[in-house]
């Protein structure tokens, strides 16, 4: 074994030029692959935790029908008690959950006593919500930052909206909404903070405390429109909403139908079409990787079985098993996609530290520096590793197939 | 008993939609440890009897064994084990391995052909080095070494697990008249020492003298059977 690695050594070495320029294509694509897998991998998570972190939570319960309709803010479909207390003792029993919130959604007029715009209103638990939206306080502009997100009687306003108002903290302005029986009501509130978007320019979420949420609703008991929920890993979305799917089945509608819907982030953020996105041009990537590769070592492969015809006959004549001379024209492709891999995985770890010691920032909606840190875990340096090596001795296969498949005679006899 | 023993021996290569008798109804006998020439012009049909020998190639009809082997029955795989075991070769062009020094090219079949423990390999293929007096060139590539010097690591290469038979087609051609002299010489040699039979073609008056025994071919067929007495 160790004299055929060492024969496969010296017949890449033969070539010299030839074998470091196909080592080279395959260092750059696998250093291509992982940076690429790193950065965006980075950009993903960064994105999805600023979303979840900042706005949604990593799942929704809604009562069903409520998410087909949001754009209406529809308080008919909000949550009893009753289907709020019974939620809530499923939620408590599942273990991959670390917090849950309660919000209270609906549609207002925001004025400033001289002008007035259109709100989206969150009613919210100040502590359930920070607990489920950790970077949520982290997007106010001005005012108190420290304490409570708010405290009865304020108001966190969009940025959008204040600048449009101009409004600042510590101004008095009044929300006026219609209730689910359609009369008008409306109540003050002290500007807390300016609420930066989380997701572009076009954010017109506002918050205020729960309470004053039913309060100027005029809510004869305490409804809510969704549950937030904040899971200790978010990767177990999917298992976590199958846990909960079945332990919700039991709530039926009058229709015999579950009577709520568990929504992950994923179904409620646009940016899942993005993320999906990444996850195809990764995909892409690979491909490229797979073709280069394949292209690169089968067009050295079917060269050096080509230019060593003579002496594949000779070494098949004195006897070389067909299967010995099979392993050498395969450990050759072997070896070109072992060291272009070790080489490749080394140089884009090399790069992902030198990216992460240079610190490299950028913007994303209204939120500006954001840190790039782009990381590889040990999966994934291991599935490109695999991928490459495996396609490597895929290429060299037909190549060796045929050399150890050559009639000794015609190859002694070839010039 | 024979070593070789061809009865009725015959190829016929197809070209096209013609066929081109090569051997024609050949029969002969080899005994071990004998020292043996096919002579004949070019197209006489040596290189053809040599490869049906050596299993590199199947008779048309006709029989050939080795060793009591009958060699046309083998498959690939298992002619490929039978000459590795048996029978060495000397090609014309040499045929060493490029990569490897004089020393690596005669232990190649003891690692890739047969599987030789290291201590009885270094031994064995420093004892063939110094037989074909190339111990100072051992570590030499092929490309570092003249003609004469290639054909004896070749030779050596031949010898170095202990063949039965070496064929040898054309094993001077490329060669000096002097160095052929010492390549044959040398094969006759080791044929001394070790008892291996040698069998080689050759179109060289001058070579093929220094058979014990020649057989003659032309167009395909044996026209001579001479047998000389070497001492």
């Amino acid at each position: 074994m160790a004299k055929l690695v060492q024969l496969a050594a010296r017949n890449l070495m033969r070539y010299r030029r030839r074998t470091l320029l196909t080592s080279l294509l395959i260092i750059m694509g696998v250093a291509a692959v992982l940076l690429f897998v790193a950065i965006s991998g980075s950009f993903k998570q960064m994105m999805i935790g600023q979303i979840t972190d900042s706005m949604l939570g990593h799942m929704q319960v809604h009562r069903r029908g409520y998410v087909a309709s949001i754009e209406s803010l529809p308080l008919n479909l909000n949550m009893p008690p009753s289907l709020v207390g019974r939620i809530k003792q499923a939620l408590d029993h599942e273990p991959a959950i670390a917090a849950t919130a309660p919000r209270v959604k609906f549609g207002a007029m925001f004025s400033n006593f001289t002008e007035t715009t259109s709100l989206r209103v969150n009613g919210i638990e100040p502590a359930a919500e920070a607990a489920v939206l950790p970077l949520l306080a982290g997007r106010q502009l001005d005012g108190a930052r420290g304490g409570p997100l708010l405290k009865r009687g304020e108001i966190l306003v969009p940025v959008l909206v204040s600048r449009g108002l101009k409004v600042k903290a510590g101004d008095t302005v009044v929300l006026v909404a219609t209730n689910k029986d359609g009369s008008v009501n409306g109540k003050t509130f002290v500007i807390r903070a300016a609420l930066e978007s989380a997701t572009g320019p076009g954010g017109r979420d506002g918050y205020i405390h729960i309470e004053d949420a039913r309060e100027l609703l005029r809510m004869s008991q305490p409804e809510v429109s969704e549950i937030a929920m904040r899971l200790k890993d978010p990767a177990q979305v999917d298992r976590v909403s199958a846990n909960l799917e079945a332990a919700l089945s039991d709530m039926k509608n009058k229709e015999g139908r579950s009577a709520v819907e568990l929504h992950s982030w994923e179904r409620l953020s646009p940016f899942a079409n993005i993320a999906r996105m990444i996850d195809v041009l990764t995909l892409a990537i690979k491909i490229m990787l797979v073709s280069i590769v394949l292209v690169s070592v089968m067009n050295v492969m079917v060269m050096a079985v080509y230019e060593r015809i003579r002496e594949i006959g000779a070494i098949a004549a004195i006897g070389t098993p067909p299967r010995r001379i099979l392993a050498l024209f395969l450990s050759e492709g072997l070896m070109l996609g072992i060291v272009g891999t070790v080489v490749g995985v080394v140089l884009s770890l090399g790069i992902i530290y030198a990216l992460n010691v240079w610190k490299i920032t950028f913007s994303f909606g209204q939120q500006q520096g954001l840190l790039l840190a782009p990381s590889i875990t040990l999966q994934d340096v291991i599935t490109t590793a695999i991928m490459v090596v495996a396609v490597a001795i895929l290429a060299s296969l037909q190549p060796a197939w045929k050399a150890s498949r050559m009639d000794p005679i015609a190859a002694l006899r070839h010039v | 008993m024979s070593l070789i023993r061809a009865t009725n021996l015959t190829k016929t290569y197809r070209v096209g939609d013609v066929d081109v008798p090569a051997v024609r109804g050949v029969d002969f006998t080899i005994e071990p440890a004998s020292f043996v020439a096919f002579v004949g012009p070019s197209g006489s049909g040596k290189s053809t009897v040599l490869n049906m020998i050596g299993c590199l190639d199947h008779p048309t009809s006709g029989a050939v064994s080795v060793l009591d082997t009958d060699v046309a029955a083998l498959d690939r795989s298992a002619s490929a084990a039978f000459r590795g075991k048996n029978i060495g070769f000397i090609f014309q062009d040499f045929n060493l391995i490029p990569v490897f020094t004089a020393y690596e090219n005669i232990e190649y079949p003891l690692i890739m052909v047969q599987n030789w423990p290291p201590a009885k390999r270094r031994d064995q293929v420093r004892a063939l080095l110094q037989a074909v007096g190339m111990t100072d060139q051992a570590d030499k590539r092929p490309d570092q070494l003249s003609g004469g010097q290639k054909q004896r690591v070749a030779v050596a290469r031949a010898l170095v697990a202990h063949s039965k038979l070496v064929l040898a087609d054309e094993p001077t051609a490329n060669l000096d008249h002097d160095t052929a002299y010492r390549i044959i010489e040398l094969m006759r040699k080791m044929r001394d020492e070790l008892g291996t039979t040698f069998v080689f073609s050759t179109h060289d008056p001058k070579i093929m003298r220094e058979a014990e025994v020649t057989f003659t071919l032309e167009d395909g067929r044996l026209i001579n059977h001479g047998e000389a007495a070497h001492g």
